[in-house]
């Protein structure tokens, strides 16, 4: 991978990856490479690097859209729609601190191949949910556009769901449209201290069925809770937190009423809007786990959100387990003792009982390769899903195999 | 009104009666409809405009029965075209001569309400409104909210990817599904996503959601439920000019505000609805703007307080807030009412549905205005205000000659018009038949057919509602060819390190 391809617009692209098809060569699709090392290690000969894509073409914030160039940094656009009291309400997880990369990097692009998403994934949704439009170039070398610019359109399949997640193997995305939302007026945090994970992932439920409206709701077991900053950690012991956001006279109405739920869980306590925010974007970036602190493997565990306790319960018992609960006990981050397969077969045994998918996020080359990193499929689901992958990208031009082998 | 559809497979034709006993060998007892009067009722959806009897009707009960008579149409290559309450109003249901009308009425139950993971497991047949009348004790529903929610499936909602007045805050369809079983054209039963919040690998559901059919037939969906607002209040303001209305809307949004609903109504709407429904409104206004929002009692009367303060600061003429929930739902009776408020006052009317930017809304109308006089043919607005979703209602009377054929013409150049300000064909309604051949109006040669690459990972054969989104049909394999340029890279001055 020593050579570089830098396209500088959406032609660019095309000629590109039509060049590759012809000569038979495999492109690795990057932004700021901000993601590499998430996936199995792709054999690819060239790199197809979407960076000079850059620049945000429309944005009008009455009308709830952004448009922007693939390769566009993320930053740029959260600070251009901060500053006309926006947001990007899907919240995008920075990878940087785990993966033991700069943080505030990647592009938008990155950001909507990876599907990312964060703690507001609960009320918010993900990526795939904002996306609206996309201009690409398939896998075929052809450029082809999907949706529109508006907040309401069934014009056609979805191809932005698809694109949403699939990590670069189906087409280099050259112009994307998104939604933005208002940002809150303000945001609190309360605190429930002492939970184990049961009566955690129950306090969770709970306040997820209330009308409090919570926008975040995670559980640090003691491990995870002593490397969150300031006062957060307080005295030591495992921390509930639950994210209230909204209008000013709202969110004091909501706290009254979140408050009165919890306490028969346990000790209530309220933190303000800077402390809050604080403690959100280290959920939101797992830094209890970052790499600075942290080699072991790490995996992403999505399950149904009650059934959060019962799955963290056996990855407990598996041992020199640590992990971080989000999404009301539906995103479980644990971090593993290094094993020969990352304990890809005793994670994925675990999940399997409880429902839902594990991907393995971190973990040198060698054990992406073995583990495989994304949950395998049945075989019908791996058919159309190759049969998917074809038909955007049939020879394999596009990150081939940083899904499964052949995807 | 005509449309080209697939001309009928002869040879399938021909053998209609093997293919009726053999479905009758997989879905047996009254399952099977092959009788011309009983299939009557099938022959179109909520676009009446287009009939056309099926070969034959198949109501299965069970995805076993679904999967096995799947197959067999695949190994026979007899179409299937998927039904649910049959209210789509693009003609997404509308049947095929020599198909099978797969009705998914039947699958009507319930399975599964699970409060601790906020979901509902329930068939495809089961209508919209029961989920939320089945979670409603306690004290959720099911957000999206279409106008035909009383009688329009879940598994129809699925296919068109349907909205509502509430999906600017709460979202479409797609925005709240978790997963889905589907049957495949090949009998094969695919299980997508559950009851965690995201899926892995493609988001497969992601895309068989507003997929109108083509992909594949779904037997089992998993929805989210939300726990309902404490409260909603909603406010009724009155404009001297649709800009005016425009620009509250706007600024509605620029501070920050995204209502449970907002929706506008012009002078002819506004008419129209209150002759019938007494709601009311008032006659002396060009827009008529319904903000509602809904949350903690807190919220709602902090943010009712702010709308009214920039309605009037956008030269509002008239401002009522709701001060009981039968005055709000009285606010909305009127709006609800729209359709058939209009279907009173013409003998016909054809409903439109394209988004537009809404910066863009008083140029639409008043080029509206322009077309609606030149074709000679009344037209009523109702637009979902929030997310540009405009529904132009053209009123007609199909007893006069020629009149019905302008009344399409006049829709395709307002559809036009919405994809030319930077619009969209369709907001929630669908492709269907109906707009099929104005695809090429926002779409390429090039991005149709990655879209029918993806229909073919799907559905090689091309079987399942075949001549409804597309307007052209290719073969899988003409798609499949690769066009390979030549190995040199064509573009010297490309930067290359």
């Amino acid at each position: 991978m020593s050579d570089n391809l830098e396209p500088r617009d959406a032609k660019d692209v095309e000629a590109a990856v039509q060049w590759a098809l012809a000569g038979g060569k495999a492109l690795e699709v990057v932004g700021h490479g901000s993601k590499r090392a998430i996936g199995r290690p792709a054999q690819t000969d060239l790199t197809l690097d979407l960076s000079g894509l850059s620049g945000v073409t429309l944005y009008e914030p009455e009308e709830l859209v952004l448009s922007a160039r693939a390769g566009t940094p993320l930053a740029e656009i959260e600070a251009l729609v901060a500053a006309k009291g926006q947001q990007l309400a899907f919240e995008p997880m920075d990878y940087g601190p785990v993966l033991g990369g700069e943080g505030g990097r990647g592009t938008i692009g990155g950001a909507l191949a990876a599907n990312l998403s964060g703690p507001r994934r609960i009320k918010a949704g993900a990526a795939r949910d904002h996306f609206l439009g996309l201009s690409a170039v398939s896998g075929r070398g052809e450029s082809f556009k999907s949706g529109g610019r508006v907040v309401k359109n069934v014009t056609g399949y979805d191809l932005c769901k698809l694109m949403a997640g699939s990590w670069g193997t189906l087409a280099a995305m050259t112009e994307v449209t998104i939604k933005v939302l208002p940002a809150p007026e303000t945001e609190e945090t309360i605190l429930v201290r002492g939970l184990d994970l049961t009566r955690a992932v129950a306090a969770m439920t709970a306040a997820m069925g209330s009308p409090c409206d919570v926008s975040g709701a995670a559980h640090l077991p003691a491990g995870a809770a002593a490397r969150i900053p300031g006062e957060v950690a307080g005295a030591g012991g495992a921390v509930t937190a639950f994210r209230l956001e909204g209008f000013v006279p709202s969110v004091a109405h909501r706290k009254g009423v979140l408050a009165a739920l919890m306490k028969p869980f346990g000790d209530v306590a309220t933190v303000g809007t800077a402390v809050s925010r604080a403690l959100w974007r280290a959920i939101r970036d797992v830094t209890p786990f970052a790499a600075s602190r942290d080699a072991r493997p790490l995996w992403r565990l999505s399950t149904a959100p009650a059934r959060g306790a019962e799955l963290g319960a056996m990855i407990d018992r598996l041992g020199a387990a640590e992990m971080l609960l989000d999404w009301a006990g539906g995103l479980i981050w644990v971090a593993l003792a290094a094993s020969d397969d990352a304990g890809a077969t005793l994670v994925r045994r675990a999940v399997a009982a409880a429902g839902g998918h594990a991907t393995l996020i971190r973990a040198g080359a060698a054990l992406r390769a073995a583990a495989e990193v994304f949950a395998p499929q049945d075989a019908a689901v791996a058919a159309l899903t190759k049969r998917v992958k074809e038909s955007f990208d049939p020879k394999g031009v596009l990150n081939p195999g940083r899904m499964w082998a052949g995807i | 009104m005509s449309v080209a559809m697939p001309e009928p497979d002869a040879a399938v034709l021909a053998r209609r009666e093997r293919i009726v006993a053999a479905l009758r060998a997989i879905v047996p007892g009254e399952g099977v409809i092959a009788a011309e009067r009983e299939m009557r009722p099938y022959e179109s959806d909520g676009l009446t405009a287009y009939r056309q009897l099926p070969m034959v009707v198949v109501l299965p009960e069970t995805t076993e029965q679904v999967s096995r008579l799947l197959a067999f149409c695949h190994a026979e290559g007899v179409k299937v075209v998927p039904r649910g309450a049959g209210t789509s109003l693009s003609g997404g249901a509308l049947p095929l001569a020599d198909g099978v009308l797969l009705g998914m009425a039947k699958f009507n139950r319930i399975r599964e309400l699970d409060f601790d993971n906020r979901v509902a497991v329930v068939e495809p047949g089961v209508t919209n409104l029961a989920v939320s009348q089945a979670v409603e004790h306690a004290g959720f529903y099911y957000a999206p909210d279409p106008s035909s929610q009383i009688a329009c499936t879940i598994g129809g909602n699925l296919a068109e990817n349907s909205g509502g007045v509430h999906c600017l805050k709460y979202g479409m369809t797609t925005n709240n599904v978790l997963g889905c079983e589907l049957v495949l054209i090949t009998g094969e039963v695919v299980r997508i996503g559950g009851k965690h919040l995201d899926a892995g690998g493609y988001d497969l559901l992601g895309i068989v959601t507003g997929s109108e059919g083509l992909l594949g037939v779904v037997t089992e969906v998993t929805v989210r439920l939300l726990k309902k607002p404490e409260c909603a209040r909603a406010v009724l303001v009155g404009f001297g000019s649709s800009e005016d209305a425009g620009e509250c809307v706007s600024r509605i949004i620029g501070a920050g505000i995204i209502p449970g609903g907002m929706e506008m109504m012009d002078k002819p709407a506004i008419h129209a609805v209150e002759e019938f429904v007494h709601a009311g409104y008032p006659l002396d206004v060009e827009a008529l703007l319904i903000v509602e929002v809904d949350g903690p009692q807190a919220e709602v009367d902090y943010l009712i307080a702010r709308v009214e303060g920039i309605a009037k600061e956008c030269r509002a003429v008239t401002c009522r807030v709701s001060s009981s929930e039968e005055e709000r739902l009285l606010f909305w009776a009127g709006r609800k009412a729209a359709f058939p408020a209009v279907g009173r006052i013409s003998p016909d009317y054809y409903c439109m549905d394209g988004t537009i930017p809404r910066a863009r809304l008083p140029q639409v109308l008043k080029r509206m205005r322009e077309l609606s006089a030149s074709y000679g043919l009344r037209v009523a607005n109702v637009f979902h205000a929030g997310d540009g979703n405009l529904h132009p209602l053209i009123l007609y009377d199909a007893n006069k000659p020629g009149e019905l054929e302008r009344t399409e013409e006049l829709g395709a150049e307002i559809l036009k018009l919405c994809v030319e300000v930077g619009g969209v064909l369709t907001g929630e309604h669908g492709v269907g038949v109906e707009k099929r051949d104005l695809m090429p109006a926002m779409f390429t040669e090039a991005d149709l057919a990655q879209q029918q690459r993806l229909k073919c990972a799907f559905d090689a054969g091309g079987l399942l509602n075949p001549g409804k989104v597309f307007p052209k049909l290719h073969r899988c394999a003409e798609l499949g060819r690769l066009h390979v340029h030549a190995g040199r890279l064509p573009f010297p001055d490309l930067p290359r390190f």
